[in-house]
């Protein structure tokens, strides 16, 4: 009997020790996070990226770093590498802190939208290189296209809505020596607008259009170019060639199948979708030849009538970015649902246009043999979207799907290094790195998801941008950067190629209001309008008092006679939904009807001096 | 052959000991908590989940893990939509009606064993468990099957049918995916392993006996 006992005894322990063993195999089984988080630096690894991302109080950046500000409508200005916000470009829409939208010019300017969606901004260039002249920007919502002065960072016109363009999404990339940006439907709608088709019509009544916006060499008005009619796909994204390729311009296009519907689905279906390769000196020469037709305004040339000057290149299927390398040789377009990127050869395109290797045709558009134009087919990752080049002959490839960047070499198609970031990668940045001399150096990983990645803010989150060190064969994260919603595309350039001013001259100020002397102030009437002629200095404004009757027109012209820098002066009307804000040296005008009796107070709202508070004066509407 | 045969009889026949039985009763308290912990826990990794999307599934039901401001059942769903999968739903396991009424049945053939006493009662719940086991084990790995072979061809990202894991790790696309028994099926296991353990006790006693009793 005893030793049964110690036999069950036995057969006891070795159930438990049995049931420990699986149950450490299955805590065992646990697996590690993965993810841009884990790879715990070492103190060393920390310190290094600190310094190289430090930049000393009073110290200056390395690089000016321009965002597109997305449905924010602006542009934000910071500094790489620290990565500081500097400043916010309001473009298309009103921005109290610089009075933009508030008074008559930036009014006019703004036609009346309160909002746009900035998507790609492009620095002006000069034989393929950044001039530092101005950086344009596109509106994806109302078709415009805005141009910003790097002289005074200042917007200084706004083209559009564009006749015939919906969905300006493909824009504003620049031509090599800035002599046109390209602008692109992504929402095909029947031409002209203010055209009724049933979306039932879509295949064969809606169009696609794609063009370019005519940029003055010497003052970069803009005005409205040529376009070109193509099949109802959605133009996605575009590019300009350089060097070798520097006459010709590239979109990409998504829903090749003529979809409509839930496109998430429709247009995912053909395992092709095209580029996009147009010979703008061409379809130039032809518009002035007379070849081209006018639809709603503007010369539209007719691939279906007019040959030559446009040719389609199948790409793996929904491609988004289309980016061109320094040398101009090599296109590289990426189809956002597999996991490889092409790279076709110009050489080759321009050889199979010459030898009309060809497959068939879009609507008039030859489409070129896949098999002869392609280079290479890079196994970058999954849901590559956009490439970025920089001065070693490597190329960056942001992956949405995978959170990740990887490296490649140009020539030898190998992939040489992959990073992951967090989360969701959209665009990336080298600085200049869609130019024909990329400055290297860092790379920006402009990343659509940060959660978690920051102070909780609530459940409307920034977007995160992620400085990576891209001076070595693998690639460092340097800094995690929070921006408001929403960059798309960024541009950089090196901090010394801009030289702008911080004080308007005197002698500069051609407007025909400007007064600098107090005795020149002073209120006219003619009839129901009152003039007014204001100074700003600090710190009173003169006139300080201006007694109108109700249902006058008001136009106040504000001079700040400052000629020092950061002395601003801000002028608004309590109750009269009016602020402007007028740098040193400027004039600005405010119009408004006065259709309130009563009394009521302007002010400085940009703090000036001492004796800021004292910055006021009266509005004084008599009934 | 017909001693074999007969031994088998007798075996099968004999009365269950008192510390069989005991051992039988410990294998029942053991396989109860599998009512309520998670049977199998699947975990979805990739660079923007580093913490993991995880999904457990119980003996009734499906639990998709929740958090705060994230229900990782619903974003796992909307992810699989991507490349055609449909959604994973607890409608759609039937063994999640059976399962609970199978381990009833277990645990009231154990506890008959128990009180009639019989080695072949025993033998009956053993094999029984072990043919549900398996039984169980496959119709979870057809349901996989099931749920990674049937994409719709439409999907906007085209991936190769495939079998998530039962057991062990598989990449989808970006994620990696986990899959392990977890803390329930260890009682489960322990409950047949500890009827496999009484059976032994009683046969070694059973023979021990005969022996003496053939002395």
């Amino acid at each position: 009997m005893k030793s049964n006992q110690k036999q069950l005894l036995n057969w006891l322990i070795c159930v438990v020790v049995f049931a420990g063993v699986i149950g450490v195999l299955l805590i065992g089984c646990k697996p590690a996070p993965q993810g841009a988080r884990t790879g715990a630096r070492g103190l060393g690894t920390t310190a290094e990226a600190a310094v190289k991302s430090y930049v000393a109080p009073g110290d200056l950046d390395e690089f000016y770093l321009f965002y597109s500000g997305g449905h924010s409508g602006q542009v934000f200005v910071a500094g790489i590498p620290s990565m500081r916000h500097i400043a916010t470009i309001p473009v298309f829409t009103p921005y109290p802190s610089t009075g933009y939208g508030f008074d008559k010019d930036s009014k006019e300017m703004l036609g009346g939208f309160t909002w746009g969606d900035v998507h790609h901004p492009s620095l002006s260039r000069t034989d393929g290189k950044y001039d530092g002249r101005w950086l344009f920007v596109s509106d994806n919502a109302n078709n415009r296209v805005a141009r910003i002065d790097l002289k005074d960072f200042k917007t200084k016109q706004i083209i559009g809505p564009l006749q015939n363009i919906s969905g300006n999404h493909c824009s504003s990339f620049v031509t090599n020596n800035t002599e046109y940006v390209l602008v692109a439907s992504r929402f095909s709608i029947p031409i002209p607008k203010g055209t009724y088709k049933p979306i039932s019509e879509y295949a064969g009544g809606y169009n696609g259009v794609v063009g370019a916006i005519k940029v003055d060499a010497t003052t970069g008005e803009m005005s409205l170019g040529w376009q070109v009619l193509t099949p109802p796909f959605n133009w996605d994204l575009g590019a300009t060639g350089k060097n070798v390729s520097k006459d010709w311009a590239f979109w990409t296009c998504y829903n090749s199948e003529r979809a409509t519907g839930k496109l998430e689905v429709t247009s995912s279906q053909n395992e092709m979708d095209y580029v996009l390769a147009l010979n703008w000196k061409e379809a130039e020469r032809l518009v002035s030849e007379g070849k081209a037709k006018n639809i709603g305004g503007v010369s539209v040339l007719d691939p279906k009538e007019v040959k030559g000057f446009a040719y389609l290149l199948p790409v793996g299927k929904s491609p988004h970015g289309v980016d061109i390398s320094p040398d101009g040789k090599w296109i590289v377009a990426s189809g956002k649902l597999v996991n490889t990127t092409t790279v076709f050869n110009f050489d080759k395109m321009l050889a199979a246009i010459q030898n009309n290797d060809v497959k068939g045709e879009e609507d008039g558009l030859p489409v070129l043999n896949f098999d002869s134009v392609r280079e290479a087919q890079v196994e970058v990752g999954l849901g590559p979207l956009h490439t970025q080049f920089d001065d070693k002959g490597f190329a960056y490839t942001s992956l949405f799907v995978d959170s990740a960047i990887t490296k490649w070499k140009l020539g030898t198609w190998e992939v040489v290094d992959k990073i992951p970031v967090s989360y969701n990668i959209g665009h990336l940045l080298v600085p200049g790195g869609d130019s024909s001399e990329p400055y290297g150096k860092y790379l920006l990983a402009l990343n659509k998801l940060s959660h978690g990645r920051h102070l909780s803010v609530g459940p409307s989150q920034p977007e995160a941008s992620q400085l990576i060190d891209i001076t070595g064969e693998k690639m460092v994260l340097l800094y995690d950067a929070f921006t408001e919603p929403e960059p798309h595309y960024a541009q950089a350039c090196p901090a010394d190629l801009l030289k702008p001013i911080e004080v308007y001259p005197k002698e500069e100020n051609k407007h025909p209001m400007a007064i600098w002397d107090v005795k020149d102030a002073g209120i006219t009437r003619e009839g129901n309008n009152v003039t007014v002629k204001m100074i700003a200095v600090r710190s009173n404004f003169q006139p300080d008092a201006i007694e109108v009757y109700r249902g006058d027109k008001v136009t106040i012209y504000i001079t700040n006679i400052e000629q020092t820098t950061d002395e601003l002066h801000g002028f608004a009307i309590n109750e009269y939904n009016i602020n402007v804000v007028i740098d040193p040296g400027e004039t600005k005008t405010v119009e408004f009807v006065a259709n309130k009796a009563g009394v009521y107070p302007f002010y400085c709202t940009n703090f000036c001096s001492a004796l800021h508070q004292e910055m006021q004066g009266y509005l004084l509407v008599k009934p | 052959m017909k001693k074999l045969l007969n031994s088998l009889d007798e075996f099968l026949e004999s009365r269950l000991l008192g510390r069989a039985r005991l051992i039988v009763l410990l294998a029942i308290l053991l396989v109860v908590p599998s009512y309520f912990y998670p049977l199998w826990t699947m975990a979805f990794y990739s660079n923007q989940y580093p913490d993991g999307l995880k999904m457990a599934l119980y003996i009734n039901h499906l639990q998709g893990q929740k958090s705060e401001f994230r229900d990782d059942l619903r974003e796992i769903n909307s992810l699989n939509h991507y490349i055609g999968m449909r959604p994973i739903l607890e409608s759609d396991f039937a063994e999640f009606t059976w399962l609970p009424l199978v381990l009833g049945a277990l645990i009231l053939l154990s506890l008959r064993a128990i009180f009639m006493g019989k080695t072949g009662n025993l033998i009956d719940v053993f094999v029984m468990t072990g043919y549900f086991g398996l039984f169980g084990i496959w119709s979870f790995y057809y349901r996989l099957y099931t749920y990674g072979h049937n994409l719709d061809p439409q999907a906007p990202i085209k991936v190769d049918p495939f079998t998530p894991p039962l057991f062990g790790t598989h990449q989808v696309a970006n994620f990696t995916v986990y899959s392990y028994p977890a803390i329930g099926s260890l009682f489960l296991i322990l409950f047949g392993l500890i009827l496999f353990i009484a059976l032994i006790v009683q046969f070694l006693k059973w023979r021990k006996t005969r022996a003496e009793s053939a002395n």
